[in-house]
């Protein structure tokens, strides 16, 4: 196997004055070498904080990553290492880009200077070396003009470009992998086409695998090769795109499914997952998605899914793929999906 | 920022303009006359004298002479001591003020901006309380009883530093502490949270994203954008060294301005109260313009707006 970064059993919480949020409840996910793995999920379904963790960018008076977490990176567990250890992790083999590159740019300082940073921190690069480079990444990114522009500051550039300076910055050291954390939501369309071409662009130039945060499945479909679907601090369902978006087993990928605007309904209205996520200050028993779930069953109520195998790269946590389990009529979206998926394997045919 | 700059000069010369009418005419408000307190002048003395200092003429009339005078240099003579010229008076007394505003404002800014970092770096710690503490001190004791503490417990009791008067460097650290304990609980204050929120912002995370080291990210990414806003409350600031100077001279016996200033207004030595005035306003006009430069040095935005650049 050819993993670049491993999390076991991640367990995060955030100590607040109400009690302790139990933000991530056992994640485990690995990241291939050159893929791009999206991490789907509504607000609050731990996305981002797992991928702070990884970084360990999570405040540290309040949030706990519990004992026997495990984020394994280059043979060594990030969830136990230093903060100067980590220092020299961040930036340079992992690094990170945001959501809004509005504000994730320091206002007073030149871009060429930001850029330049981690080059002349991780690799000893000189000023004028560094410079070098930081112009060559403006190119890498398509900023017209680089000379011009390095001198500049963050508030003479539009959202779009900062934002493929912020891509500059996170590339400077050709990082193993690349964390997007919903890179393109805080853009307009055109600009989030644009900046997702630049980022599949960019792979294919350099040899790095991404973990990309999104809620937008449309955003997936276009830059994933896997998919983890995640609920209430859990990955819920976990597989290639195509066994995402064409086979999908979890109730809850279901509702996101369909509450995709499609051209193929007839439908006027949007479908739409009903009631609000779960209070992880006291998670509830059984399975997370329950009280949401038209299909949930008694046990849902009482006890937790594992995860059931569908195929070796696809796994999802329902009790519907219990073999006891009835055999139900997903809706209608996914079994027109079902329809196109190429490998067409489900539970019903098997 | 040419065009710029020749603006703000034609407007600070308003400025000082209107503070000078101002002065002059309410000065007038208060009772009595320069001759009236000092020795017992019968009614035709009174009225020698009046005349010999253009005291007699309406005031419109005195008003046109003064400020003819104002734009040639000339601030007028001074009632109490013996026709000395104001601008002598002036020049004789600026040296205590100006060295002991100086480090005061220095010294103030410096410590405060520091303090107010520690603390926002070290928040809901001892240090934290600790400057906060400071702050709370420095703010609400005035500055004549901190001044009295401070020549009690250094000066009289351990005896390490001088208690009053002006003759060196050593003389001027106890009235320096004493004037730059509000500047410093202000800039700490203002510091800490301006810190605080720009730590908590996104460049700051993108930063720690970067590798950078605690250090770099409190000095190289966060102190400059706190900067920005504690800046703008320089200038206030500086009118309450000014101000606060007039106690602190008085309490450390400086012959500095202020000392002078005061008893210029118990004799109603109006030319004296007009000339340190004018210096006075002049100062503070010069300062809040220095801090608007100082302003756009530190962020780019407004640089760029303002000028064509």
């Amino acid at each position: 196997m050819n993993n670049i970064l491993e999390v076991k059993d991640l367990n995060i919480s955030f100590h607040t004055y109400a009690g302790e949020v139990q933000a991530i409840r056992g994640v485990n996910f690995e990241l291939r070498k050159g893929e791009t793995l999206a991490i789907v999920g509504e607000s609050g379904s731990g996305k981002s904080v797992t991928t702070k963790s990884i970084m360990r960018l999570l405040p540290k008076s309040n949030s706990e990553i519990k004992q026997g977490s495990q984020i394994l990176f280059d043979g060594k567990n990030l969830a136990e290492l230093s903060d100067k250890a980590m220092e020299k992790i961040r930036g340079k083999d992992i690094s990170m880009i945001f959501q809004d590159p509005m504000t994730s740019l320091n206002p007073t300082m030149k871009i060429g200077k930001q850029i330049a940073e981690p080059l002349i921190k991780h690799q000893n690069f000189s000023k004028s070396q560094a410079k070098q480079r930081a112009l060559e990444l403006l190119e890498l990114v398509g900023l017209p003009n680089p000379e011009i522009r390095i001198n500049q500051y963050p508030h003479q550039f539009s959202g779009g470009q900062r934002q493929r300076i912020v891509i500059a910055v996170a590339l400077a050291c050709n990082p193993k992998v690349l964390i997007a954390d919903e890179p393109t939501t805080a853009l307009d369309v055109t600009i989030q086409a644009q900046i997702l071409d630049l980022m599949k662009d960019l792979q294919n130039k350099i040899d790095t695998s991404i973990i990309f945060i999104t809620h937008d499945l449309g955003v997936v479909a276009s830059v994933a090769d896997r998919v983890a679907v995640m609920y209430g601090g859990k990955i819920v369902e976990v597989g290639t795109v195509d066994e995402i978006f064409y086979n999908s087993q979890h109730p809850y990928t279901w509702g996101l499914i369909s509450s995709m605007p499609s051209i193929d309904t007839e439908d006027d209205e949007l479908f739409v997952i009903p009631g609000s996520p779960p209070d992880l200050l006291n998670p509830p028993k059984g399975d997370a998605f329950a009280a949401r779930n038209r299909y949930a069953m008694a046990i849902d109520q009482s006890e937790e899914p594992p995860m059931f195998k569908v195929s070796d790269t696809h796994y999802a946590a329902t009790w519907l793929l219990h073999p006891d389990a009835p055999v139900i009529e997903p809706p209608e979206a996914v079994q027109r999906r079902r329809k196109q998926f190429p490998g067409n394997v489900t539970k019903g045919e098997k | 920022m040419g065009k710029y700059v020749l603006q703000r000069i034609f407007y600070m010369a308003l400025t000082l303009f209107i503070v000078i009418s101002l002065t002059f005419f309410l000065m007038q408000l208060i009772p009595g006359s320069p001759f009236s307190t000092a020795a017992k002048l019968s009614d035709s003395q009174l009225a020698i004298m009046n005349a010999k200092y253009g005291l007699d003429q309406p005031l419109p009339v005195q008003y046109a002479m003064y400020m003819g005078n104002v734009l040639q240099g000339d601030l007028g003579v001074s009632f109490q001591f013996s026709n000395t010229p104001v601008t002598e008076l002036i020049a004789g007394r600026i040296g205590p003020s100006l060295s002991l505003g100086l480090q005061a404002m220095i010294f103030g800014t410096i410590f405060g901006i520091l303090l107010g970092i520690i603390a926002a770096l070290r928040q809901n710690t001892w240090l934290d309380y600790g400057s906060t503490f400071v702050a709370v001190l420095g703010k609400s004791i005035p500055s004549f009883v901190f001044a009295a503490m401070l020549q009690y417990i250094i000066g009289v009791q351990l005896g390490w530093l001088p208690v009053a008067f002006w003759r060196g460097f050593e003389y001027s650290i106890l009235p320096t502490i004493a004037l730059s304990i509000f500047p410093i609980s202000i800039a700490a204050r203002f510091m800490r949270t301006e810190m605080i929120d720009v730590l908590g912002s996104d460049y700051i995370t993108l930063a720690k994203a970067k590798g950078a080291s605690g250090y770099e990210i409190a000095f190289k990414h966060a102190m400059r954008n706190a900067l920005i806003p504690v800046v703008t409350v320089l200038g206030p600031l500086t009118v309450s060294l000014i101000t606060g100077s007039l106690v602190v001279e008085r309490v450390f016996a400086i012959p500095g301005l202020g000392e002078q200033f005061v008893t210029s207004i118990n004799v109603l030595d109006y030319s004296v109260i007009m000339g340190t005035t004018i210096l006075f306003a002049s100062l503070f006009i010069f300062t809040v313009f220095v801090v608007d430069i100082l302003y756009s040095i530190i962020d780019p935005r407004i640089r760029l707006s303002g000028g064509n650049n």
